[in-house]
């Protein structure tokens, strides 16, 4: 009924008049404002701090500072909210000023004198381990962590996951050839259009509301506790519709320092809205990754061995770079069957800013690294780069990196992508043309998997109730950032109440109090969990509307049906009740009434999930992996190296396409930012770490009409633990693209070309021999 | 978003202009001539602007006038880059104005905005380079008119309290053959890596450059290597982007010796398409 | 702050009159949001690169944040709220044509002025145009399905306005 259709999103109508709400929409009179004082080193100790001309500034009623406050980190509690003693990445919060209005405020931040004791700073992942290399974080010992956290005190590495299956050297004792490359590229930014923001007012009863375009409205409830000590039950967060998020508005940080400017200004709600500068360096990033990818494999293409390590960028603070980095390691390999594995992913402290989670979660930067190895190897080899790939191609009865043993329902069908992509994209024709004496055209692939490693007793709940029409409202914890997760859920409660979707409402924006959890939304888990959520909360109506129903009709529940708005006879259908008639309680001609509201409840955790063993890497990180199979093609001019994309093509395996349009819309979308992170965006550091394109108008997303054609399909192999089979697809079209793309452009300049961004400038230097950094 | 506050003032005429930025001078508001206001707006909120008093000029007939049918044509400063594009009195400018910005911003940026502003590259300045435009301004003093290119070392020289009015290019030169390229990092939009524009008369081709150095220039020098037929066209290249001036822009949209590559391609460009006899 | 930088300006908003005192050196985008209400022009960047703000002055496409409010004095200005049921709204619902919705007011504003300037507009017009907004969420396709679909529209019925 619903479940299949290109259902258009709720929210639509409001989002194409300018009536869809974010969280700096919502204006109060009386509101204050804050502006943020950051650091201009990425390295220094902060001498003193002087803030009495900023207070005297008209409108000002405070300035806060960092001194006394607790170190926050989701992993380790690393990083102090606002820093004090020292500043560890450029754009780091000094103060915080709180004024009547923004513009007072940003005056009166400009009043703030820092004295600073510039330290040596550390750029890269690779120098940051260096010996003798500056320390982050003298006192990593002591820092407070989770048991699954591995720091390694007296150096920069902040966790170290370690991944051993098999035995490499034997591996590599059986492989004809080993080839190895190294990749990388700095950190940059998710971009949401919507800056971060969030507001905070505590009232005089105790009770401390935060609105915050957030990810994680739920995980704020709880870090306010464990940070500050406050009641979770007295901590209510609002967040509305969100303006993209893509992993960057997962972490928490600006909602603390609302928190505590309101705190500091009497309970007043106050206002921390970030400029866009501040957003794309004092908030958390994109991470950066240095990578080495070792392949020992036979003359046939097939693997026997692969030694990878990752040096991830996680930027001054870990919070959540470390999930990420033990991300890449869960699924290294990417979905191929490799029998010797050994990987060490590192998060390491540099000074930049700090990392979180980016759209593929360690996946892009995954692939990137070993996707660009493959086609090396196949080189080598000479064989066929897609060959290579579906040769090795991972299959049930395969076990992962992490030793998870793969059954048809928990891994998505790759060779099933492949075989499609190779038809999509008439692989066979050819894979590089010379057009004319310059042009060049040349296609690349790249292959993808991911499961989603998140906390092991992560849950989401659902709540639907009914209205006297007999329509019903699905409640979720599910933020909607755009995915349009929320529509999703209502066609799946429509598809199991066999409903009309039009008569099921979502409530789009989270109150906390009232909205019961999911845990974050983040890792394509919103349709998978929130969604057994709601069939489980249908589910729970439909028997409470049937109790009803029985003792109205006099039949037995069992032989009751719910749809088309009515509980009927199944073998008579033309005995009902309409729903609504039920809905909230059923009401005799007499008078008496039974049964009263119907509130179908929900739940969903998700079951068998294990830490890492911290030796071997053996463990279960996530539910189910997704595959994809991608490719693009390009036009590379061999005289200006210029390229054009012309065209990028995944084939992802759906489990089942819910709403096919939506769906290929977060494809496509996806891979529009794939190409637009390996394509052109990077943050450029001078020698001190300052970012030096901190703005949109030199950190340039892809434009309309730079983009090329997409071509996506989906394989569906149900996943049956899923609503319907469906596997997340939010994140899978982005995983392959700069592989691809990379695996593209270095076929047709005719050198590897294994660093991001890939912009012209690259490829003549790479071409020229030339190493090519940062000026 | 400007943090700070300024006083704005919308003159009608010339006179009323120069009169009000005398008087607000004096009284210390060191006030800022307002075009488009796009530039100001940016650095004032990042503290690189201060200003008590803007003047916005976009109300003053003079600086609004487009005579596309005169001869000289008339360019008002306050013309914005959009409205420009859509009239097209002078082809190169046109295409030099096209690659500014994107096109929204550039229904607001002016052309006098664009040439007198902060921000170095100054694209719009090389066709008015090679058309050997005049530039009319208003001062304390009164209006003069002078050779565009006189004015200009680096960036225009005008004195406190002076703004472009207009400038004025002969019509014949604007219809000339000619030649224009923007090159970036990467995609479409967004500050040069180099920037060319070219025109070609009376068998000698003119060249202006942006994004080469922190200023936007055209060199006797370089035009003198360019058309010096007596030596094989890469010689000539080669001797032309030698005699750039310096310093040579190193920085993030691109090095120093990537620039000067891609310049040197650009220029063979254009000598191939602005039919340089022995190139082709 | 001095009073004496605060003037009562009167803006045509969406067919009205709107009266407001305001700081002189206030942006449109501010004083329409945070004085008028009307929060469909999103802050983006505030540096003219994102296009999330823009709105028609005179019918011309134009960054709000990069305008003072009191430039508009005597302009017609229409944000996404004065935008009655237009066809590019319908267009980018039926092509999916956004997902977080942030960038999609000032699309759509840009989208309908070129539309209505440039009904015949080609490729190049069209890239020329609709470069000035970035969408982080779509891969732009959507958007170009939707534009070019009100344009074909346009062009099959010549005589309606």
């Amino acid at each position: 009924m619903a479940v299949g259709k290109s259902i258009i999103r709720k929210e639509a109508w409001d989002k194409v008049t300018g009536r869809a709400k974010y969280t700096n929409d919502f204006k109060e009179q009386g509101m204050l404002h804050a502006s943020l004082v950051t650091s201009p080193y990425a390295h220094a100790r902060i001498l003193s701090l002087e803030a009495r001309r900023a207070l005297a500034a008209p409108g000002v009623h405070a300035v806060v500072t960092g001194e006394g406050l607790p170190l926050t980190g989701e992993d380790m509690r690393d990083r102090p909210p606002i820093a004090v003693d020292k500043v560890r990445y450029y754009g780091e919060v000094v103060a915080v000023v709180v004024a009547d209005t923004l513009a007072q405020a940003e005056q009166a931040a400009r009043l703030v004198r820092v004295v600073y004791e510039p330290l040596p700073a550390v750029g890269s992942p690779r120098e940051a381990l260096k010996e003798g290399a500056p320390l982050l974080h003298e006192h990593l010992d002591r820092y407070e962590k989770n048991k699954t956290t591995h720091p390694e005190p007296g150096t920069n590495v902040a966790h170290r996951t370690k991944i051993r299956k098999g035995n490499i050297e034997q591996g590599f004792a059986e492989s004809d050839v080993i080839v190895e490359t190294s990749v990388s590229f700095a950190p940059s930014d998710h971009i949401a259009m919507e800056t971060r923001c969030a507001t905070a007012e505590i009232w005089p009863d105790g009770t401390i509301h935060i609105s915050a375009s957030s990810q994680s409205p739920f995980m704020i409830k709880k870090l306010l506790h464990t940070y500050f000590g406050e009641e979770t039950g007295k901590v209510i967060v609002h967040t509305p519709l969100v303006g993209g998020a893509y992993g960057g508005k997962a972490p928490v940080q600006l909602e603390l320092l609302a928190y505590l400017a309101s705190k500091a200004v009497g309970g007043r709600k106050v206002s921390v809205w970030n400029s866009r500068e501040h957003d794309m360096v004092t908030s958390p990033v994109h991470i950066g990754l240095e990578a080495t990818v070792k392949i020992g494999a036979t003359k046939e293409g097939l693997f026997k061995a692969m030694e990878i390590l990752f040096l991830f960028d996680g930027g001054a603070y870990s919070d959540k770079a470390i999930d990420v980095s033990r991300a890449a390691a869960v699924d290294c390999t990417g979905p191929y069957h490799v029998e010797n594995v050994f990987c060490d992913s590192l998060c390491v402290y540099t000074n930049r800013p700090y990392a979180t989670p980016f759209r593929s979660f360690g996946h892009c930067e995954q692939a990137f690294a070993v996707e660009r190895a493959i086609d090396e190897l196949a080189r080598t080899l000479q064989l066929d780069p897609w060959e290579v790939r579906r040769k090795n191609a991972i299959r049930p009865g395969h076990t992962t990196p992490t030793q998870v043993r793969l059954t048809k329902s928990n891994v998505g069908n790759i060779s099933a992508c492949l075989d499609r992509l190779r038809e999509l994209m008439r692989w066979d024709e050819w894979q590089r043309v010379e057009v004319d004496a310059y042009t060049v055209r040349a296609k690349g692939i790249s292959s993808g998997w991911k499961t989603s490693t998140i906390d092991t007793d992560a849950s989401s709940g659902v709540i639907l109730t009914f209205n006297s029409d007999g329509s019903v409202n699905v409640i979720s914890g599910v933020v909607e950032i755009g995915t349009g997760t929320k529509t999703v859920l209502a066609q799946i409660v429509a598809e199991r109440l066999k409903m009309d979707v039009d008569c099921v409402h979502v409530k789009m924006d989270i109150d906390t109090q009232t909205t019961p959890e999911h845990w974050k939304t983040v890792a394509s888990r919103g349709t998978f969990m929130a969604g057994r959520a709601a069939l489980a909360a249908a589910d729970d109506a439909i028997r409470q509307l049937k109790d009803i129903a029985a003792c109205v009709l006099r039949a037995s529940p069992d032989d009751l049906e719910v749809g088309f708005g009515r509980v009927f006879l199944r073998d008579d259908p033309a005995i009902f009740l309409p729903i609504k008639d039920i809905a909230y309680g059923y009401k005799f001609p007499n008078g008496n009434a039974i049964g009263g509201q119907v509130i179908g409840r929900g739940r969903y955790i998700l079951r068998h999930l294990t830490p890492l063993d911290p030796e071997t890497g053996a463990g279960k990180p996530g539910p189910e992996w997704g595959v994809c199979a991608e490719g693009v093609e390009i036009e590379f001019n061999r005289r200006d190296y210029t390229y054009r994309i012309v065209k990028a093509y995944a084939v992802i395996d759906a489990g089942k396409v819910l709403n096919p349009k939506a769906a290929l819309g977060q494809a496509m979308g996806a891979m529009s930012m794939g190409l637009s992170f390996s394509s052109r965006e990077g943050f450029l550091f001078d020698n001190e770490q300052r970012v030096l394109n901190p703005q949109l108008r030199t950190y340039r997303p892809i434009r309309f009409g730079e983009h090329p054609e997409y071509i996506v399909e989906f394989v569906e192999t149900p996943q049956i633990d899923a609503p319907y089979g469906a596997r997340g697809i939010g994140e899978h079209g982005l995983i392959g693209m700069p592989a691809a793309l990379a695996n593209a452009l270095s076929l047709a300049a005719g050198v590897p070309l294994n660093e991001l961004p890939l912009v012209p400038e690259l490829i003549w230097r790479t071409q020229k021999g030339d190493s090519y950094g940062s000026v | 978003m400007v943090p700070f506050d300024f006083a704005y003032y919308r003159p009608q005429s010339i006179a009323e202009a120069t009169a009000l930025f005398a008087a607000l001078e004096r009284d210390g508001k060191r006030p800022l001539y307002y075009g488009g206001g796009t530039e100001i707006i940016t650095l004032s909120r990042l503290n690189l602007v201060r200003t008590a008093a803007v003047i916005d000029i976009k109300s003053i007939p003079e600086c609004r006038a487009l005579e596309a049918s005169a001869d000289p044509l008339v360019l008002g400063a306050a013309l914005a880059l959009g409205e420009l594009e859509e009239a097209n009195p002078f082809p190169l400018l046109t295409k030099a104005a096209r690659e500014v910005a994107d096109r929204t911003a550039r229904n607001q940026i002016t052309l006098g905005g664009n040439i007198c502003g902060q921000i170095f590259y100054r694209e719009t300045a090389l066709p008015l380079f090679v058309a050997e435009a005049d530039v009319i301004i208003a001062g304390p003093y009164g209006i003069r008119q002078c050779r565009f290119l006189d004015l200009f070392h680096q960036q225009l020289q005008l004195g406190r309290g002076e703004f472009v009015v207009q400038f004025k290019v002969d019509r014949a030169t604007a219809t000339l053959p000619h030649f224009h390229r923007k090159r970036r990092k990467q995609g479409e939009v967004g500050y040069p890596l180099v920037t060319i524009a070219a025109l070609k008369k009376d068998g000698t081709v003119r060249v202006a450059l942006s994004g080469i150095c922190p200023f936007p220039f055209r060199s006797a020098d370089v035009e003198a290597h360019l058309n010096d037929r007596n030596r094989p066209v890469g010689e000539r290249i080669q001797a032309a982007v030698d005699a750039f001036p310096r310093p040579i822009l190193h920085d993030i949209e691109g090095s120093a010796d990537y620039r000067l590559f891609v310049a040197a391609q650009l220029l063979e460009d254009m000598l191939r398409e602005l039919g340089d006899g022995e190139t082709v | 702050m001095e009073e004496t930088t605060k003037r009562e300006l009167v803006l045509h908003v969406n067919g009205e009159r709107r009266s407001i005192v305001t700081r002189q050196a206030e942006t449109l985008l501010f004083v329409l949001r945070d004085g008028l209400g009307l929060t469909g022009a999103k802050p983006g960047c505030l540096n003219g690169d994102c296009g999330a703000c823009t709105v028609l002055v005179d019918g011309t496409p134009i960054k709000s944040c990069m305008m003072l409010a009191i430039e508009t004095v005597g302009k017609e200005i229409t944000s996404i709220e004065g935008l009655d049921d237009a066809p590019i709204q319908h267009a980018f619902v039926r092509h999916f044509a956004f997902q977080c919705g942030y960038c999609t007011p000032g699309f759509i504003m840009n989208a309908h002025a070129l539309i209505e300037r440039h009904p015949n507009a080609d490729e190049a017009t069209i890239q020329e145009w609709l470069e000035s907004n970035i969408c982080r969420c779509t891969s732009y396709q959507e958007i170009e399905a939707a534009v070019k679909e009100v344009l074909e529209a346009k062009k099959a019925k010549p005589t309606d306005p």
